[in-house]
């Protein structure tokens, strides 16, 4: 089993002495470069998302493994939020979206004739970039989703544990009945957490959570990464290639790239592979300059 | 030099006439505060309000104009909030405005909303007191055709308030596993209902106003009991107070103070609405 | 302790994607939804039907030329008059009064709250005009008769004047308009971007230039659709005229004598026991059809002119 990194990644350079430039060439399948892993969370295979008939990414092909913390990263319009946005069916919300390809969820596809998005969503939460607490109480937050879902034994005890495991209980628990909107912004994004939690999920989406926060809170909300992902499988868009560097297993590059037939911009894969190759020793040269900041 | 002169001068004569006119409305608006109250508020006594209308102007009073204007308001109340508040979230929460028939329901809440009152009463006319319904000259028949008149007041008040209410409230929810009727019964509506509420008292302070549909609708001029039912023949306080203009006053009945009182129990409803939508908008609007 | 976390993860069942169950609630709310919206369009459509029924009855009876050109109105003597000549009179003849007020009031007022007015000031001018348009209409006919034509227009001006006459509805039912002239053309004047009134500030322009020759023009659409509103409020007004401007149908355009309107004779006229497919009662719904179509025409064109300031600025 590929080891799992943990600490802190440095910025690298690429060594000067093994510059490492293949042609870049279109792969059909990243994920078969990388070492394979026992269970699949998501399996993508040819995935292109459009708005409107125009394709915000194309031909996104990989493997997102069970319990293992996957980034998306790349610049600002390749695609990355629509691209998480389609793991959970959250882009169906957004009228003129459209998806082709394949999105396997443990072997089910998502975009099936018969799926219903609401059921997705039940087993793939989100975490959106601003944090966003309803207007009620801390707790009448994270009971909404047991209660809509019908999961409304042992109520009080769910909220607990939603909040112990997203490590927000002890700084809460005497202010339950008090309004979300009291709490500062790494807690309202701690709160958020805990509430996709109460419904037992899966797998947790993540779409930029710690953009909108101060790097305390950042800090905070990757140690409880690193927590949670013993239970749960985390993907993670994130602008911040040190904070991908520091939690995530695998990592995804993506780039905006001008789509020679309709000449707009899309985004498309570019290398995805354990994190520790991907920021010491990428093998697209496109890569290596994304995450030695030669390229923005 | 003497250019800037001319240029100042013309300035703050302008000024001044803008306020003019502006002090002009202000005016007019005291003057006929001062007079109603002068009029009528001798006329305000515990008896006034509960007398019925008479003949005798010493012994007049609006006991069933009130209580019919309350029934009036409830009724009003009962048809345009369920009405008004699901048509609000059809048109937000649920409408493709692409599509032609949603585009139509748009511009027939807009085009009602100029209609003359008075057509709402022929509306009323013809087809609740008449016509199919043939509900005969009754406060149900009333109550309706006012919930018609200012149905489009509630609809747009409570199209603003659920507008209002953040997408990212609507995708947390969503993210969850909610169905969209859970999110909008259990998070966009709760959060509306302040605007919701603020526009039902616009729309009733409206309705208890108006004159014009009631009259055609067949509203009694002259009443001497309370509505005891829906199907009760009815008056209101706009009507008495009409009735009570349009006597002619001799030296032994002068209906003007009555009337003058009726108008002054109708302006402290209106105000204590008022007043109350003022208070809701303080206390509960949520800036988001 | 890594491997043994990892390994009891992967010993977890495998989730299944719950099985997708028509919700016909959702749908069933979705189509109550929809009824309800459409009770809006039933409102219009009803109001069409039962206009057009009737006077398509009243027109059976009373040739369409009769009615848009005779010049008597006397539905109810012996011979009957359909002429509806002399209530057009009137209802113009007021409604021309009334936007003789509510013009330059409410485009003054709007150009002070707009241009002019410190914060302050704004918040006591803005509830005044509130308040005026929260009047009901009936107190407004109270008011001209009791008040403005005994004390402003008789002893105040000295006018000759009937007790019930058009001038003083007319005037009254002006200041009732100027908040809807006021607010629209207020809306329409914040609209206009703060660069134009920088500019001409810049170049030394004074304020009353500004507000005359910058602001006023740029904000025009909105201010033709806020008086071409005032007016189809005017000719849709009952009470103000139906208290104060007394009931004679007559084709003269003097402002002191009395003057029904289309919409006082309606409601001078039914007392709500006229017997259905009587002619006062198809008289009302002729007229009433009169009435909607002069006040569509005049929304449609306002809206057209709302909907022209908004593209240019929004």
């Amino acid at each position: 089993m590929a080891e799992q990194v943990t600490e802190p990644r440095q910025d690298s350079k690429a060594e000067p002495e093994a510059p490492l430039r293949r042609p870049i060439a279109a792969r059909r399948h990243m994920g078969d470069a990388v070492p394979e892993r026992a269970e699949y969370v998501f399996e993508l295979d040819g995935v292109t998302a459009s708005y409107h008939g125009k394709a915000a990414v194309r031909d996104i092909s990989l493997r997102i493994a069970r319990n293992d913390i996957t980034a998306l990263i790349g610049p600002s319009g390749c695609g990355k939020s629509t691209l998480i946005r389609c793991l959970n069916r959250m882009n169906d919300l957004i009228p003129g979206a459209s998806v082709e390809g394949k999105v396997l969820y443990h072997g089910q596809d998502l975009y099936a004739d018969g799926v219903d998005a609401v059921e997705v969503r039940k087993l793939i939460g989100m975490v959106f970039q601003k944090p966003n607490p309803f207007p009620k109480s801390i707790y009448d937050n994270i009971a909404f989703g047991p209660r809509v879902l019908g999961m409304k034994d042992d109520l009080e005890d769910r909220v607990e544990q939603a909040l112990r495991h997203a490590a927000l209980w002890d700084e809460v628990k005497d202010r339950l009945k008090t309004n979300a909107f009291t709490m500062s912004g790494g807690q309202q994004q701690r709160l958020c957490i805990a509430r996709c939690l109460a419904v037992n999920p899966d797998a947790i989406l993540m779409d930029e959570p710690c953009s909108a926060l101060d790097p305390i809170s950042t800090g905070k909300i990757e140690d409880l990464m690193l927590e949670l992902k013993k239970e749960y499988s985390i993907v993670i868009v994130t602008h911040n290639m040190q904070q991908a560097g520091r939690v995530s297993d695998r990592t995804a590059f993506l780039m905006v790239e001008l789509d020679a037939q309709e000449k707009h911009r899309t985004g498309r894969l570019v290398e995805f592979d354990e994190t520790e190759k991907i920021f010491t020793n990428p093998t697209d040269q496109r890569t290596e300059e994304y995450v030695t900041g030669k390229v923005g | 030099m003497s250019a800037s002169w001319t240029a100042r001068a013309k300035d703050l004569g302008f000024r001044a006439l803008l306020l003019g006119c502006v002090g002009l409305c202000v005016l007019l608006l005291g003057l006929l505060l001062v007079d109603i109250v002068r009029d009528g508020a001798g006329q305000l006594s515990f008896d006034f309000l509960n007398s019925f209308a008479s003949t005798n102007a010493g012994q007049a009073g609006v006991e069933a104009a009130l209580t019919g204007t309350l029934w009036l308001m409830g009724i009003c109340a009962v048809f345009i909030v369920p009405v008004g508040v699901a048509s609000a979230i059809y048109l937000e929460e649920y409408a493709d405005s692409t599509k032609w028939w949603n585009r139509l329901i748009e511009v027939n809440i807009q085009n009602l909303a100029a209609v003359p009152s008075i057509v709402y009463g022929i509306l009323g006319l013809a087809f609740l007191v008449r016509g199919p319904l043939s509900l005969g000259n009754v406060v149900l028949a009333g109550g309706l055709t006012l919930g018609l008149l200012v149905l489009p007041v509630v609809i747009i008040a409570g199209r603003e308030a659920i507008r209002a209410v953040p997408p990212s409230i609507r995708e947390g929810s969503l993210a969850l596993g909610a169905t969209k009727w859970q999110t909008i019964w259990k998070q966009v509506l709760p959060a509306s209902i302040p605007g919701i509420a603020t526009g039902v008292i616009l729309a009733l302070s409206r309705a208890i106003g108006e004159t014009a549909p009631l009259i055609v609708v067949g509203a009694a001029t002259f009443i001497a009991f309370n509505p005891e039912g829906l199907d009760s023949q009815f008056t209101a306080l706009p009507i008495q107070i009409f009735d009570w203009i349009s006597r002619p006053s001799n030296d032994v009945n002068n209906y003007k103070p009555l009337a003058a009182g009726g108008i002054l129990v109708l302006m402290i409803l209106l105000m204590a609405m008022n007043a109350v939508a003022i208070w809701l908008r303080n206390r509960y609007e949520r800036k988001w | 302790m890594e491997a043994a976390a990892a390994s009891a993860a992967a010993q977890r069942a495998v989730p299944v994607i719950g099985a997708a169950r028509r919700r016909w609630g959702e749908t069933a709310i979705r189509g109550l939804l929809f009824v309800a919206a459409m009770i809006s369009v039933l409102t219009t459509t009803g109001i069409v039907v039962s206009l057009l029924r009737e006077t398509i009855v009243f027109f059976k009876s009373v040739g369409l030329f009769e009615y848009l050109f005779g010049t008597v109105w006397t539905p109810t003597f012996e011979p009957a008059s359909f002429g509806v000549l002399p209530l057009l009179v009137g209802t113009f003849l007021i409604c021309g009064i009334a936007m003789l007020v509510a013009v330059p009031l409410g485009l003054a007022a709007a150009i002070y709250l707009s241009e002019y007015a410190r914060p302050p000031v704004r918040k006591t001018v803005k509830p005044v005009l509130e308040l005026l348009a929260g009047v009901p209409t009936i107190v407004f006919g109270y008011f001209a008769l009791t008040y403005f034509t005994p004390n402003i227009l008789k002893d105040i001006l000295g006018l000759h004047i009937d007790v019930f006459n058009a001038l003083a509805a007319g005037i009254i039912m002006g200041f009732m308009i100027v908040p809807t002239v006021a607010s629209i053309s207020e809306d329409a004047m914040s609209a206009v971007p703060q660069s134009l009134r920088e500019g001409a500030f810049g170049l030394g322009a004074s304020k009353l230039h500004v507000s005359l020759r910058i602001v006023f023009p740029a904000a025009l659409s909105g201010i033709v659709a806020s008086i071409v509103l005032g007016v189809s409020r005017a000719v849709g007004e009952t009470m103000i005229v139906l208290v104060a401007a007394g009931q004679v149908a007559s084709l003269s355009a003097n402002p002191n004598l009395p003057h029904y309107t289309i919409t006082s004779f309606i409601g001078a006229q039914a007392k709500g026991d006229i017997p259905t497919g009587s002619v006062e009662y198809k008289t009302i719904f002729a007229l009433g059809m009169t009435l909607f179509l002069i006040t569509l025409v005049m929304n449609l064109i306002s809206i057209r002119f709302v909907r022209k300031y908004r593209q240019v600025y929004e």
